[in-house]
C-alpha cells in the first residue's frame, strides 16, 4: 500500500513539475458483454474532459463501445518485490486451474 | 449598395438553387475545417491537440463529400478537388465568421462553439431531405458536430468560469466574433428554392434554438451575453473579409503549383 501512496504522490508531484494536467488510466470495452480493458492513460483537468480526451486519444477507430477513465492515483499496485510471495506460490499447484474438466464441445468463452 | 456583378451572381444563384446552397453547407466545413487544422502540432497539450486535429478531419470529410454533391448538382464536371483548390475568393459561399483567424485559444474556440451550435440545428434541418445522399451525409455529420459541440461548450465554460485571464481572453473573444454570427441566419432567395430541391435548410429558423443553447452555456460560464450590434455579412454572397484570401493562398498553393499531381 506504501507502493500506491508513493505512486499516487509521485503522479501528483510530476503533474506540477512537468506542467501536465492529472493523469486518468483509460479502459476501453470493444464488444457489449466484453470486459473493459486498460487501453493507456491521457491526461485531463477533470472527469470529463478525461473522458473526452480518452474519446479522441483512444476510441476515434470504431474501437470502444464504452471508455471507463479512472485517476491514475486512485490504482494501488503491487510492487516488484510483492511478485515472490505473491504470484510465486501458484506454480506449483496445479490442482488450484480447472484442467481436469472436459469442456463439452460447442461451448466458447471459457 | 448593390453593384452589377453581385446582382448578376445573384440572378446566377437562383438559376441553381441546389449547387449554391450545398456550397455553402460545404464552404463551412472546409474553411473552418482548414482554420482548425492550422493547430495541428500546436495544441496546448497533446490530447488537446488530437482533439482539435480530429475536430478539423470531421470537417474537411464533410465539406469533402458535400463538395462532391454540389459539383453533381452543377453538372460541368467539377469534383471535389476542383470546388476546393481550384475556386477564387468570390467563389466561396462560407459564412465569415468560419474564415476568421484562428487568434488565440480562446478565439479558436469561442468561433467553433458558435458555429457547432448553429451546425448541430442545421445538421437537425438537412438530415429529413429527401436527397438520399444528403440526408445520409447530415445524418452522419450530426453525430460529428453534436461532439464537436460537447468539446467546445465544455471548453467555454472552462475558460469563462476559469482564470481571470481565460475569463478575460474568452469574452474578448466572443466580443469580437459576435458580429459574425447574424449572418448564419439570413434567409434569402436561394434557400427558399433549395429548399423545393431537397435542402429542407431554414436558417432564420434556427436563431431562437441558436440562442437559447449558446445563451445557456455563456451564463453557466459566467460569461456576458455580447449586444447584437450591426452585423457583418456577405459571405454567402462571395464577399468576404480579408482573412480569407490569406487562407486560400496557402491551401490552394499545392493543387494549384502541381495540377493533377497524385500521391
Amino acid at each position: 500500500m506504501s507502493a500506491a501512496g508513493a505512486g499516487g504522490s509521485a503522479a501528483a508531484k510530476g503533474a506540477a513539475e512537468d506542467g501536465q494536467w492529472p493523469l486518468w488510466e483509460v479502459f476501453t470495452q470493444g464488444a457489449q458483454g466484453a470486459p473493459h480493458e486498460h487501453a493507456g492513460s491521457v491526461h485531463a483537468a477533470d472527469a470529463e474532459q478525461a473522458l473526452q480526451n480518452a474519446r479522441d486519444v483512444y476510441a476515434r477507430r470504431g474501437e470502444a463501445i464504452s471508455l471507463w477513465v479512472v485517476p491514475s492515483s486512485a490504482i494501488v499496485a503491487s510492487t516488484p518485490g510483492d511478485a515472490g510471495p505473491f504470484f510465486d506460490p501458484g506454480n506449483d499447484k496445479a490442482y488450484r486451474h480447472p484442467q481436469f474438466y472436459k469442456v463439452p464441445r460447442g461451448v466458447k468463452g471459457l | 449598395m448593390t453593384t452589377i456583378p453581385v446582382a448578376g451572381a445573384r440572378e446566377a444563384a437562383i438559376e441553381r438553387p441546389l449547387f449554391e446552397a450545398l456550397l455553402r453547407l460545404a464552404d463551412d466545413r472546409l474553411v473552418l475545417g482548414h482554420r482548425v487544422s492550422e493547430w495541428c502540432g500546436h495544441g496546448p497539450i497533446l490530447e488537446e491537440d488530437i482533439a482539435l486535429s480530429n475536430i478539423a478531419l470531421d470537417l474537411i470529410g464533410q465539406g469533402s463529400a458535400l463538395l462532391r454533391l454540389a459539383g453533381e448538382a452543377e453538372g460541368r464536371g467539377r469534383d471535389e478537388d476542383a470546388l476546393a483548390y481550384f475556386r477564387d475568393e468570390t467563389g466561396f459561399r462560407n459564412a465569415l465568421l468560419v474564415e476568421q483567424p484562428n487568434g488565440d485559444f480562446a478565439s479558436t474556440i469561442a468561433r467553433q462553439f458558435l458555429f457547432d451550435a448553429y451546425s448541430v440545428l442545421a445538421w437537425d434541418q438537412v438530415q429529413a431531405s429527401t436527397h438520399q445522399h444528403l440526408a445520409g451525409i447530415a445524418a452522419k455529420a450530426l453525430k460529428e458536430d453534436k461532439y464537436h459541440w460537447r468539446h467546445s461548450s465544455d471548453w467555454m465554460l472552462r475558460l469563462g468560469d476559469g482564470t481571470a485571464e481565460s475569463h478575460a481572453r474568452a469574452q474578448r473573444a466572443l466580443d469580437e466574433l459576435w458580429r459574425f454570427t447574424g449572418e448564419l441566419f439570413e434567409g434569402d432567395a436561394v434557400d427558399a428554392a433549395a429548399r423545393g430541391g431537397g435542402v429542407p435548410l431554414d436558417p432564420p429558423a434556427l436563431e431562437a434554438r441558436w440562442r437559447s443553447m449558446v445563451v445557456d452555456v455563456l451564463e453557466r460560464a459566467t460569461l456576458r451575453v455580447p449586444a447584437d450590434g450591426p452585423s457583418t455579412r456577405g459571405g454567402r454572397k462571395g464577399r468576404h473579409t480579408e482573412a480569407l484570401g490569406h487562407m486560400l493562398s496557402e491551401m490552394q498553393i499545392v493543387a494549384r503549383s502541381h495540377p493533377g499531381a497524385t500521391w
